[in-house]
């Protein structure tokens, strides 16, 4: 139970630990810890930030669809306003032409009747003449009777 | 085991150590060579995981190191408040080393003073705590650093006022530096002294224990050595504690 040399001995070994641990270490573990800390702490900030992003981005969408809508909607209301309005347009023009063409069938009709009139005229005058030629072959003065002739033909006509 | 010369020759044999040297100069070697192997293990260990240490996942050696140098970083943080660089790695130092000297005492009393004497050496003790070189070494190498802080924080003449100014004012020098004197040295010998007496008795008692029948010895030897896992734990975080308090107050400026 005596104090001795081994004292001495066991200080230097002491010595020798608390430098080879204050050196190589304390710092490598600690740094390591440190590190680790910040890394944490960089990954729940990060997540955060994901999540607040990801409200933002689920609020922006939300805008984005409903605009979407909208603007379908306004879409469809004008194409069914186009449509409408081009069916009232060809029915207008439909009409139109259909006027148009009855407008010139009537004309057509017109004139043919007028020149069947003058033709029919133009014969019965020829035929009356004609048959009064027969008739009164031998005492009828063709141009002494000729303005009554061509009275009797307009009163046909 | 109480075969050669009855009971007291087994007991002095168990509190003998391997020496060679005479006088002042004799070394422990039992002593220094399980300070050294002990010394080791831990050094290897946590250079080990220092050299490996990743702020990733841990595997499982660096989370215990990371655990232990936590635990002392908090006690450290929480004691003492000024800056130093010495202050943890030495109080962890401390506490794994005066652990693992304490753990020594766990091993079957007669396993390896039996191994050594196949070896022919006539002594053995493998718990280098129960040498009060070890433990005094230890005690006064913190004095040494709380002479060293004190001088280092408060300048000579501040260490040297507080050393004879308090606690009772200039007018009773002599007495106050006598005071302070006993009061500095009573800090390395009871540092020294409670961690050596705690282990000499612990060792004790599983020496008498072991001169029992063998039928009691497990009845005994079993709490006592369940209980010993709780005083070697404690004993070592005592005597870090005690040496971050020491420092930390040298290092107060009054």
């Amino acid at each position: 139970m005596s104090i001795n040399a081994t004292l001495i001995g066991q200080m230097i070994t002491f010595t020798l630990l608390v430098w080879f641990t204050m050196k190589y270490v304390w710092p490598p573990i600690m740094a390591a810890l440190e590190e680790r800390k910040t890394k944490i702490a960089e990954g729940l900030a990060a997540a955060e930030k994901g999540q607040e992003s990801i409200k933002l981005a689920e609020k922006k969408a939300v805008g984005v669809i409903k605009e979407a809508k909208e603007q379908s909607a306004e879409i469809i209301a004008s194409a069914h306003k186009r449509a409408n309005d081009l069916i009232e347009e060809s029915k207008a023009q439909a009409q139109k032409e259909t006027e148009r063409l009855l407008e010139a069938a009537r004309a057509q009709i017109e004139q043919e009747r007028l020149q069947a009139r003058e033709s029919l005229r133009k014969d019965v005058s020829t035929l009356a003449l004609r048959a009064a030629e027969q008739i009164l072959k031998e005492e009828i003065d063709k141009a002494k009777h000729q303005e009554l002739l061509s009275r009797t033909a307009k009163q046909l006509g | 085991m109480a075969s050669e010369g009855g009971a007291t020759a087994y007991i002095v044999h168990h509190l003998t150590n391997e020496a060679v040297g005479e006088g002042f100069w004799t070394v422990h070697l039992d002593t220094l060579f399980f300070s050294w192997v002990l010394g080791a293990v831990f050094i290897l260990f946590f250079k080990s995981v220092a050299e490996k240490a990743t702020a990733g996942t841990p595997g499982l050696a660096q989370n215990f190191a990371e655990m232990l140098v936590e635990f002392v970083d908090t006690q450290v943080k929480d004691s003492f408040h000024g800056r130093s660089d010495l202050i943890a790695p030495l109080a962890l130092t401390i506490f794994c080393w005066v652990f693992l000297w304490n753990s020594m005492d766990l091993l079957p009393i007669d396993l390896l003073p039996t191994i050594s004497d196949l070896i022919g050496m006539s002594y053995m003790r493998d718990v280098p705590s129960t040498d009060l070189n070890s433990t005094l070494a230890l005690s006064i190498s913190v004095f040494f650093l709380i002479f060293f802080y004190s001088i280092k924080v408060k300048g000579f003449w501040g260490f040297a006022k507080e050393m004879t100014c308090t606690p009772f004012g200039p007018k009773l020098m002599p007495f106050n530096l006598l005071l302070k004197t006993v009061e500095e040295l009573a800090k390395p010998i009871s540092l020294g002294l409670r961690l050596f007496g705690n282990l000499y008795a612990g060792e004790l008692v599983f020496i008498l224990i072991a001169l029992l029948p063998p039928l009691i010895q497990p009845l005994l030897g079993f709490p006592w050595a369940v209980f010993h896992i709780l005083v070697i734990t404690l004993q070592a975080f005592i005597f870090m504690v005690l040496t971050i308090v020491y420092l930390s107050l040298a290092c107060e400026d009054h």
